[in-house]
């Protein structure tokens, strides 16, 4: 070991010195390495931002992190499909400590009418003391106030489906919708809040009123369509998941949230593999130069390599000795593209405003302002791939140096 | 002479056959693989148009002036059927269908669901809109026949409904009236797309106008072109025939539909940033190519200037060197795209999980390349303009070089 790390001395000087001979080869390498890197990283801090932004909202509408609920609800919102409020086992799983929020829900097709128009819309029973950890909906209140309590008479609209029925706060409104025997249930009820919300379709669409009070409206006392419940992380919910899947009733479906929305769980599972994709795609690009740039100092010193071997440098060594300078220019490249990468990234921090195309962005379930994530995992992976890479796609060329015949290699030129 | 040029830079190119072979070989990769995603993004983008405007809203819808940003049934278009039947007329065009919309809450035995219920032409709606051709069960509308209704699957499972059961609906009519009606389910449709397969209902237009009180009156005509690419020179030619009437707005699918373009300018925008950030790559390694190429050949320039041969000479081989070898990339790139796009126009594209995302933008679980000579040489030809600008900088360098120094270089 003592030889060895004499021998590294030596080569770490070899390698290095032998990097700067060429300079500007070097400097034009060091460039390519850092653009890609930099794009590695960069393009990837915006994907994850987005996607990221996406499952956040995604989730908080759905709402919940694990819902519990009939199992036919999800394809038949119907208020015959109800289960019981959380009670027995169920509540007290849920009261244990490692669940963050939940709440009962009630969610029914309705339709509500102005003197002046009518429109369909999901009517939601909330409970509006969780509520408001689980959605953030009372901070989206742009006029008026939020329900507060399990009993409140009012109900709250949406910005632009109060337009669309022409009505404002503390107007009178009705909302008809159906009780479990197919009769029509219908009640009057006052705009005492407005929302907005970052989709439009959801200021449209989503009315909000009071658990009890649509109860006893859809003549369903001690029913519930949901039990919603979030925990800390939508990354990790399984241990929440197991939890309540075992204290869960017969007859009711307990579902974590990949489970129901799978376009959104495809999007969490897919951005790895694109990061991957990405990366690679970048350094294939890379590798080309890379390769060139050894293959051709190695080609210019191939008198030089000659003499060393004649001197009784052994093949290992030279091997070791251009996989070392490889390994260098990378290093140096993938620092500058980190630093690239970290300045540019720095100044979006407050987002990037896309919302020239925000319907489009809407479309894909995203916000129009994409906030850079620049996840340590992500580069991690660009830079561990570009050394790994790196080194592989050296070692042919280093090999082919190391078993020329220092003879003919002394000899030509 | 030119020859002479053309034969030195040819054989100067194989003098580092490695070198000249990685740096085609950059070329050929990034080639192929912006040939391969070009293809692939064209011809989603194309199906994601025609089939989300194929399914109902068509390319051109004319309205009244207000009734996109708010659909309400007052802001209707008078003598729909007669305006729709002049401009297929004048036109010479079939694929124009009269539409009335309405809101009401339907009802069967079990179940109360509100809905979206469309009045639509029977004879005309399967020449704008895939829905007809969609239904599963049952048959589609007959024209002139009351009281019959056409659902979404979705809509129809959730109302507890098969054909020949009765729907009752209640809403409010065009003049605030109540509106009401009787209707027999004859088909159910299936689109894949949620929101027509939920809460869409189609029955006859003039029983619809009936039965709100709409009269003659409609709320779009809905025109759909032969071709995506016919759309703008027919949106001006009905312009022309609708002149002067400013009680209706011909609008465009891109503003039926705005997530649609959207949507792709924001894809098209991301993928433009990891096209350029490829062809800078290809850049680089030329740049790195040429540069030590020049480099490595000071002495040979010096002799060949002391010889008489003028800097711009020996500039222009060194940009001809270039050519040669983007010349190269770009035919093999193009074949090896080509290769890969008609076993991709054979097999389809697909990847875990893209089924679920197609869903999202209408598109079917595989896509296949569109392939053009848009696809096919767009990608290649940004490589070779950047590979010939990046041999910029060492061909210029040769009108620095001073013979007597050159030919003392190393």
């Amino acid at each position: 070991m003592a030889r060895f790390s004499v021998h590294f001395k030596t080569i770490l000087t070899l390698s290095w010195r032998n990097l700067w001979r060429n300079r500007r080869r070097t400097a034009i390498m060091l460039g390519a390495i850092s653009v890609g890197v930099w794009a590695m990283i960069f393009m990837t801090a915006l994907m994850r931002g987005m996607v990221d932004d996406m499952l956040n909202q995604g989730i908080r509408n759905l709402p919940g992190h694990v819902q519990i609920q009939h199992p036919e609800f999800l394809d038949d919102p119907n208020v015959v499909n109800s289960i019981d409020e959380a009670q027995g086992d169920l509540l007290a799983a849920l009261k244990d400590d490692g669940t963050r929020v939940w709440a009962n829900r009630i969610r029914v097709p309705a339709v509500i009418a102005s003197e002046r128009e009518s429109r369909g819309v999901n009517l939601v029973g909330i409970e509006p003391l969780s509520e408001a950890e689980i959605t953030g909906l009372p901070g989206q209140i742009a006029a008026g106030r939020f329900l507060e309590s399990n009993d409140d008479k009012g109900l709250v609209i949406g910005a632009k489906l109060a337009e669309r029925l022409e009505t404002r706060l503390g107007k009178r409104v009705v909302v008809m919708s159906q009780d479990p025997d197919n009769n029509i249930a219908e009640r009057g009820f006052r705009v005492v809040g407005i929302y907005r919300a970052e989709l439009a379709a959801q200021e449209e669409f989503n009315v909000y009123a009071a658990r009890a009070t649509l109860q006893k409206l859809l003549k369903i006392e001690g029913r519930v369509s949901q039990i919603v419940l979030v925990d800390d992380d939508y990354r990790d919910v399984e241990a929440l998941y197991q939890r309540v899947a075992e204290a869960a009733p017969e007859g009711v479906e307990v579902k974590p949230w990949y489970e129901i929305d799978t376009y959104l769980a495809v999007m969490f599972n897919m951005m790895d593999g694109f990061v991957l994709v990405w990366v690679v795609i970048i350094f294939l690009a890379l590798s080309f130069g890379l390769v060139n740039t050894l293959v051709m100092a190695v080609f210019e010193r191939i008198r030089e390599i000659g003499l060393i071997q004649a001197l009784g440098m052994r093949p290992g060594l030279i091997v070791y000795q251009i996989l070392l300078e490889s390994l260098l220019l990378l290093l140096i490249g993938l620092f500058i593209g980190n630093l690239l990468a970290l300045i540019t990234i720095k100044p979006l921090e407050d987002g990037l405003d896309v919302s020239i195309v925000a319907e489009g962005m809407a479309m894909m379930g995203a916000g129009s302002v994409i906030y850079p994530n620049l996840s340590l995992y992500d580069v991690m992976l660009a830079n561990v791939v570009v050394i790994l890479l790196g080194i592989l796609t050296s070692i042919l060329p280093a090999w082919r140096a190391s078993q020329l015949d220092p003879v003919r290699a002394l000899n030509t030129h | 002479m030119r020859d002479v040029t053309l034969r030195m830079a040819w054989r100067n190119l194989w003098r580092h056959w490695r070198r000249t072979w990685l740096t085609v070989g950059a070329m050929i990769f990034s080639n192929g693989l912006l040939i391969f995603a070009m293809s692939l993004q064209f011809g989603s983008y194309d199906m994601m148009i025609d089939n989300s405007l194929q399914a109902y809203s068509g390319h051109l819808q004319l309205q009244h002036p207000r009734y996109l940003d708010e659909p309400k049934m007052r802001y209707a278009v008078d003598d729909i059927t007669a305006t729709g039947a002049r401009l297929r007329r004048e036109l010479g065009l079939e694929s124009i269908s009269a539409r009335a919309a309405g809101f009401a809450l339907a009802s069967s035995e079990e179940r109360s669901y509100g809905l979206q219920i469309i009045g639509v032409d029977p004879a005309r709606e399967p020449l704008v809109s895939t829905l007809p051709g969609l239904v599963k069960q049952g048959r589609y509308l007959e024209p002139g026949v009351a009281g019959e209704i056409v659902i979404g699957a979705v809509l129809a499972r959730n109302l507890k409904v098969k054909t020949g059961d009765e729907l009752t609906f209640i809403g409010s009519g065009f003049d605030d009236s109540f509106a009401a009606g009787i209707v027999r389910v004859v088909g159910i449709f299936e689109s894949g797309i949620a929101d027509l397969d939920r809460a869409l209902a189609q029955v006859d237009l003039a029983y619809f106008q009936e039965v709100f009180a709409m009269q003659e009156r409609g709320h779009s005509l809905t025109v759909r072109a032969q071709h995506i690419d016919d759309v703008e020179s027919l949106q001006a030619k009905i312009a022309t025939l609708l002149d002067n009437n400013e009680s209706t707005l011909l609008r465009h699918w891109d503003e039926l539909q705005p997530g649609l373009r959207q949507a792709i300018q924001a894809d098209m925008a991301s993928n433009s940033f990891m096209y350029i950030v490829l062809i800078v790559l290809v850049a680089f390694s030329v740049l790195n190519t040429q540069l030590m190429s020049v480099l490595e050949r000071t002495r040979e320039f010096g002799t060949m200037m002391a010889l008489g041969l003028q800097p711009g000479r020996l500039a222009r081989l060194v940009m001809l060197e270039t050519a040669l070898m983007t010349a190269l990339g770009l035919v093999l790139g193009i074949v090896v795209g080509l290769i890969i796009n008609l076993y991709l126009s054979r097999v389809g594209f697909s990847y875990p999980g893209m089924d679920e995302v197609a869903l999202k933008f209408n598109l079917p679980e595989r896509i296949y390349p569109a392939i053009s000579v848009a696809s096919m040489t767009l990608g290649p030809a940004a490589v070779a303009v950047g590979s010939l600008l990046a041999a910029l900088y060492p061909a210029l360098r040769l009108y620095l070089l001073t013979p007597i120094e050159a030919m003392r270089a190393v």
